[in-house]
C-alpha cells in the first residue's frame, strides 16, 4: 500500500506564539498565535494583505519575526535557518526548477540529504505516484500544465518527508475545475501521509472544504480558529461572519441576551452587543419565505438549480437574501408580498456602527 | 495587367530598399568573399594560402587572445555589476541610472575612448602623473597602454556595460521562488548556486561572453587610434593591407583577412544564438 | 540579535557597495582625467585655451560641420528608405518581414572593418558618379545605423495597429503617400525620434569607414590632431562624447516615456545587441 510505503507517521504539533512582524510602517503580523495539532490541516483564511503569507514564511524560516516564537514538536525553531527546518513548501506558482525534469525536481531535496541515486529514484517514484504523475516524470516544467506543475511541487515538498507542510495559495493560479480537483487531491494525500499542514488561501470555499480547522485572519491577527461548520454557523465576530459565506445584516433590538427580529425572539451568541439597537447576522438559509405574508416585497429571484435566492426588501428598507429550495418559490413573482420567518435559534448581533 | 503582374506589384514596393542594400551591403560582403579568391584579376588561392603565413596566424591568435581576455574580464565584472543592480530595488534610481549609463557606455568606443585612456594613463596622463608625483610609481612603464595589455584594459571599458545590458534580463528571469524552494528543501547558499542558479545562468553567461568576444574581435577604431605602429591584431593588419599596396607579396590580402574575420564572427555568433535559445526557454 | 538572515543581508550590501564603488571609479576616472587633461598647463594652473581652440581651428570646425551634415543626411536617407519599406511590409507583403528583418540586422554581425574592404570597390563608383565629397559617406552610414533604427521603428510600429489605421484612412480616400506621412508617421513620432538620435550618436562617433575610405569627419580630424596637439584633441573628444551622451540619455528618456516598448530585446536571438565602436 502507498500509505505504508510513504511512511505515514505521526505528525508534529506546530505552535506559532505571539508573532509580530513589521515592514517599515506596515504591521504585517500583530501578535499572531496559532497551534496546529499533530497531523492536522489548518487553513489560514483572510483578505489580501492580512499577513497570511508573512505568517507562512516565518514558519518556513524564509522571514524572521520581530518577536514571538515558532515551535515544532518540542523544538524552538525560531532561530533555525530555512534550510535546516525540514519543512515542505509549495508556492503559488512557478517554483519548479525549470532546468530539471519533474523527477529531478522531486529528487533534489533527497540529493541534498545525500541519498544515493537508487534510493532517490525509488522515493521520487513513490511520491510522483501519490500525486498521480508517474507518467510525466521526464517532463520539464515548461512542458506541463499548471495543475501538473503544482502536483510536482507538492510531490517535491513531500519527498523529503517534512515535519510540516506549508502551502501558500497553491491553487490560485489554476482554473476553477482543476482547482477543485487538486484541492481534494491535496487533502487525500495529506490524510495519507499524516503531515501537519498549514494551508494559506483567500478563497473561503477552498478553506472550508479542505481543512480540519480554519483560522480567519484580519490585520495581522487571528480572529477565530474553528472547525468549518462551527465557523459558519457560530462566527465569533462580525468580521468572520461576513467573510465566511453570504451574510444578511438585519437591524434588531437586543435586551437581556435576546434579540427580536422578523417577529421572532432568539438568543444572542457570545460576542454580541448586550443591549439597545444592533445588527443581527443572518445566513440566507436561516430564513424561510412564504407567499402571502406581509413582511417584505420580492425584489429579485435568481434560480441556481435546486436552490433559488430570493431578495426581499423589508418594510423599513433593509434588503435580505433568502436561500430556499426552488420548489418553494415557483409561484413567486417580483413585487409579491411575502412573509419571512427565522429558522435560527441563536444569532450573532453586532453593534450598528460596524 | 495580368494577374501575375498585379500580384508582383506589392513586392515592387520593396525595390528601393532591396536595391540600396544590394549595393551597399550585399555587394561589399560578397565581394569580400569573392575577392579573397582573386589575385591579380585571376582566380587564385594564393591569398587564402597567405592566411597560413606565420605573421597572419600570430596576429589572428593575438586578436583571439585580446578578444577572449577582454570578453572574460568584461563578462565577469559585468555579471557582478548586473547582480549588484538586480539585488537592489527593481524600480530604484540606482538601477535606472546604471542601466542608462551602461546603454551609453556600451556605445562609447573608438577614437574618443582611446584618447580618454591616453589622458588617463598615457605618458603624461593625469593618473600617470599623479602616480609619479604622489606615490613615486611609474604607471606608464614602457608604454604597455599601447600594447595588447592596454587594449585589453581599454576594451573592458565598453565590454562591462555591454555585459550588463545583455545579462541583466537573465538575472531578472531568476525567480525568488526558486531560491526559496531550494532553501526550504535544505539547500545552503552554496548548494543553491551550485545546483540551481549556476546551471540556469551558465548558458546565458557563456552566450553573453561569446557576444562580447565577437564585439571585441570586430573592434577597430579604438585600436587604430591607440596603436599607430605595427599591426598586433587582425583589424590593424587589414588596415595595413588596405593602405599599403602589397603585404606579404599579396595585393588582395585584405579580402582574405576580412574573410577570416567573417568566419570567426559567424562561428561565434552561431554558438551564441544556440546557447541563448536554450536559456530563453527556461527564463521566461 | 544578528541572525543568519541579517548577516547574509549585510554581506550582500557590502558586496554591492564594493562592486558599485570600484566599477564606478573605473568608469569615472578616465572621464575625469579627460576633463583635467584638457585644461592643464604644463607649468601648473588651468586654462580654457584648448577648449577655445575647438571653435577656432579651421580643420576642426570644418570637420564638425561635415559630421553634423553627415548625421543629418544619414537620418533623412535612413527614414526615407526605412519607414515606407517597413510600413509597406506590414501592410502588403508580411511574408517578406523575416527577410527585411534579417537584412536590417545583418550589419551587426559584419564588422565595420570587413565592410570597408568590400566597400572600397563600391566607393570607386560612388566617386565616379558623385565626386569625392566626404558627404558621400552617408550611403555607408545608413547601412551602419540600420539595425538600431530598424529596432526602434519596429517597436514603434508594433505598438500601433498599422493595418486598421491605414485601412480606415484609405477608406476615407487617402492615397498611400498620405497614409504614411499623415497617419503612420505622427503616430510613431517617438520611435522615429529615437531612431534619429541613435543614428546621430553613431555617425558622430564613426571613425573606421571614414578613415579607411580616406574621407574626413570629426573623428578622423580628432585622431590626426592627437599627434600634434593632444590637449585640444582630448577637449574635442570630451566635447563630442558629452554631446553623444546627451543624445543617448535623451534617447533613453524618450524610450521610457513611450512606456509600451517591446520587452527584452536583449534576448532576441536574431538581434544580438552588439555595440558598434566607432
Ligand atoms: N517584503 C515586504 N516588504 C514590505 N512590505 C511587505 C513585505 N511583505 C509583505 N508586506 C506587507 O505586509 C502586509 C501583509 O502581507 P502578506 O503578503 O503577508 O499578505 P497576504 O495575506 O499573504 O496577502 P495576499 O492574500 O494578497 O497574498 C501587506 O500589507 C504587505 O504589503
Ligand atoms: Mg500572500
Amino acid at each position: 500500500m502507498i500509505a505504508t510505503s510513504t511512511g505515514a507517521r505521526e505528525g508534529l504539533e506546530v505552535r506559532l506564539e505571539d508573532l509580530r512582524r513589521r515592514f517599515g510602517t506596515v504591521t504585517a503580523l500583530d501578535g499572531l498565535s496559532l497551534t496546529l495539532a499533530p497531523g492536522e490541516l489548518v487553513a489560514l483564511l483572510g483578505p489580501s494583505g492580512c499577513g497570511k503569507t508573512t505568517a507562512l514564511r516565518i514558519v518556513a524560516g524564509l522571514d524572521e519575526p520581530d518577536s514571538g516564537r515558532v515551535v515544532v514538536g518540542d523544538r524552538d525553531v525560531t532561530d533555525v535557518s530555512a534550510n535546516k527546518r525540514d519543512m515542505g513548501m509549495v508556492f503559488q506558482a512557478y517554483s519548479l526548477f525549470p532546468h530539471m525534469t519533474a523527477q529531478q525536481n522531486v529528487e533534489f531535496g533527497l540529493k541534498l540529504r545525500g541519498h544515493d541515486s537508487t534510493r532517490r529514484r525509488a522515493r521520487a517514484g513513490e511520491v510522483l505516484d501519490l500525486v498521480g504523475l508517474s507518467s510525466q516524470k521526464d517532463k520539464y516544467a515548461g512542458q506541463m500544465s499548471g495543475g501538473q506543475q503544482q502536483r510536482v511541487a507538492l510531490a517535491r515538498a513531500l519527498a523529503i518527508e517534512p515535519s510540516v507542510l506549508l502551502l501558500d495559495e497553491p491553487l490560485s493560479a489554476l482554473d476553477a475545475k482543476v482547482r477543485a480537483q487538486l484541492r481534494d487531491e491535496i487533502r487525500r494525500v495529506q490524510l495519507e501521509v499524516g503531515t501537519t499542514t498549514l494551508f494559506v488561501t483567500h478563497d473561503q470555499e477552498e478553506a472550508l472544504a479542505i481543512a480540519d480547522r480554519v483560522g480567519v485572519m484580519s490585520q495581522g491577527r487571528l480572529e477565530q480558529l474553528d472547525a468549518p461548520e462551527a465557523l459558519y454557523s457560530r462566527p465569533g465576530s462580525a468580521f468572520v461572519a461576513s467573510f465566511v459565506g453570504l451574510m444578511n445584516r438585519v437591524p434588531c433590538e437586543v435586551q437581556g441576551g435576546r434579540a427580536t427580529l422578523l417577529g421572532t425572539s432568539v438568543t444572542t451568541l457570545d460576542g454580541s452587543v448586550h443591549g439597545g439597537r444592533g445588527v443581527a447576522l443572518v445566513r440566507p438559509e436561516q430564513v424561510q419565505v412564504a407567499a402571502g405574508g406581509d413582511d417584505a416585497t420580492v425584489v429579485h429571484i435568481s434560480f441556481l438549480g435546486s436552490f433559488s435566492r430570493v431578495t426581499a426588501r423589508l418594510v423599513e428598507g433593509t434588503e435580505l437574501i433568502v436561500q430556499t429550495p426552488s420548489a418553494t418559490v415557483q409561484d413567486l413573482r417580483i413585487g409579491d408580498r411575502v412573509g419571512l420567518s427565522l429558522l435560527a435559534d441563536d444569532l450573532l448581533v453586532s453593534a450598528t456602527t460596524d | 495587367m495580368s494577374r501575375g503582374v498585379r500580384r508582383l506589384v506589392p513586392v515592387l514596393g520593396l525595390v528601393p530598399f532591396l536595391g540600396y542594400l544590394t549595393i551597399f551591403l550585399l555587394i561589399p560582403t560578397v565581394s569580400v568573399v569573392v575577392g579573397a579568391f582573386v589575385e591579380k584579376d585571376r582566380a587564385s588561392l594564393s591569398n587564402i594560402r597567405a592566411l597560413g603565413d606565420e605573421v597572419v596566424l600570430r596576429t589572428l591568435w593575438r586578436s583571439i587572445e585580446l578578444s577572449a581576455e577582454s570578453a572574460i574580464i568584461g563578462a565577469v565584472l559585468g555579471a557582478l555589476l548586473a547582480y549588484a543592480v538586480v539585488t537592489g530595488r527593481p524600480d530604484g534610481t540606482l538601477r535606472r541610472s546604471v542601466t542608462s549609463a551602461c546603454g551609453v557606455l556600451a556605445q562609447f568606443g573608438g577614437v574618443t575612448l582611446a584618447f580618454a585612456f591616453i589622458a588617463t594613463l598615457g605618458f603624461s596622463g593625469v593618473v600617470t602623473e599623479a602616480g609619479r608625483d604622489v606615490l613615486g610609481v611609474d604607471l606608464f612603464g614602457s608604454g604597455w597602454l599601447f600594447g595588447l595589455k592596454g587594449l585589453t584594459l581599454v576594451y573592458t571599458y565598453f565590454q562591462i556595460p555591454l555585459m550588463v545590458i545583455v545579462f541583466l534580463p537573465s538575472l531578472d528571469g531568476m525567480r525568488s521562488q526558486w531560491r526559496e524552494a531550494a532553501e526550504s528543501l535544505g539547500a545552503s547558499t552554496w548548494q543553491f548556486w551550485r545546483y540551481v542558479a549556476g546551471p540556469l545562468l551558465l548558458p546565458a553567461f557563456l552566450g553573453s561572453t561569446l557576444l562580447l568576444f565577437a564585439n571585441a574581435f570586430a573592434a577597430y577604431a579604438t585600436a587604430a587610434a591607440l596603436v599607430s605602429q605595427g599591426s598586433p591584431i587582425l583589424p590593424l593588419l587589414i588596415r595595413n593591407a588596405l593602405t599599403s599596396e602589397i603585404v606579404l607579396g599579396q595585393s588582395h590580402l585584405a579580402f582574405a583577412l576580412a574573410l577570416d574575420m567573417i568566419v570567426v564572427v559567424v562561428v561565434v555568433m552561431t554558438m551564441y544564438a544556440l546557447l541563448l535559445r536554450r536559456t530563453s526557454r527556461w527564463l521566461r | 540579535m544578528t541572525t543568519a538572515r541579517v548577516r547574509a543581508h549585510r554581506r550582500l550590501q557590502a558586496f554591492r557597495v564594493v562592486v558599485l564603488t570600484v566599477l564606478g571609479l573605473f568608469f569615472l576616472v578616465p572621464l575625469g582625467s579627460m576633463a583635467a587633461y584638457s585644461v592643464r598647463v604644463p607649468a601648473g594652473g588651468r586654462t580654457l585655451d584648448f577648449w577655445r581652440q575647438l571653435g577656432q581651428d579651421p580643420d576642426l570646425r570644418g570637420a564638425i560641420v561635415t559630421s553634423l551634415e553627415l548625421s543629418l543626411l544619414t537620418v533623412v536617407l535612413m527614414l526615407v528608405l526605412l519607414v515606407p519599406t517597413m510600413v509597406w511590409v506590414r501592410l502588403r507583403v508580411p511574408g517578406m518581414s523575416r527577410i527585411v528583418e534579417f537584412l536590417c540586422l545583418l550589419p551587426l554581425t559584419i564588422p565595420a572593418i570587413v565592410l570597408v574592404v568590400g566597400l572600397k570597390g563600391v566607393y570607386a563608383w560612388v566617386t565616379y558618379f558623385l565626386g569625392d565629397s566626404s558627404l558621400t559617406l552617408t550611403f555607408a552610414y545608413v547601412v551602419l545605423v540600420l539595425p538600431y533604427a530598424y529596432r526602434s521603428i519596429d517597436a514603434g510600429l508594433a505598438s500601433i495597429d498599422v493595418v486598421t489605421l491605414s485601412e480606415a484612412a484609405r477608406g476615407l480616400g487617402a492615397g498611400w503617400f498620405t497614409v504614411i506621412t499623415r497617419i503612420i508617421v505622427p503616430n510613431i513620432g517617438a520611435a522615429l525620434l529615437s531612431a534619429a538620435f541613435i543614428s546621430v550618436a553613431l555617425v558622430l562617433g564613426e571613425f573606421t569607414l571614414a578613415s579607411l575610405l580616406s574621407y574626413t569627419n570629426l573623428q578622423v580630424v580628432i585622431n590626426l590632431l592627437g599627434k600634434s596637439d593632444s590637449q585640444t584633441s582630448v577637449a574635442a573628444s570630451l566635447a563630442s562624447l558629452v554631446f553623444a551622451f546627451v543624445l543617448l540619455i535623451l534617447l533613453s528618456l524618450v524610450g521610457r516615456r513611450r512606456g509600451a516598448r517591446r520587452t527584452a530585446p536583449a534576448l532576441d536571438l536574431m538581434a544580438p545587441p552588439v555595440a558598434k565602436e566607432g
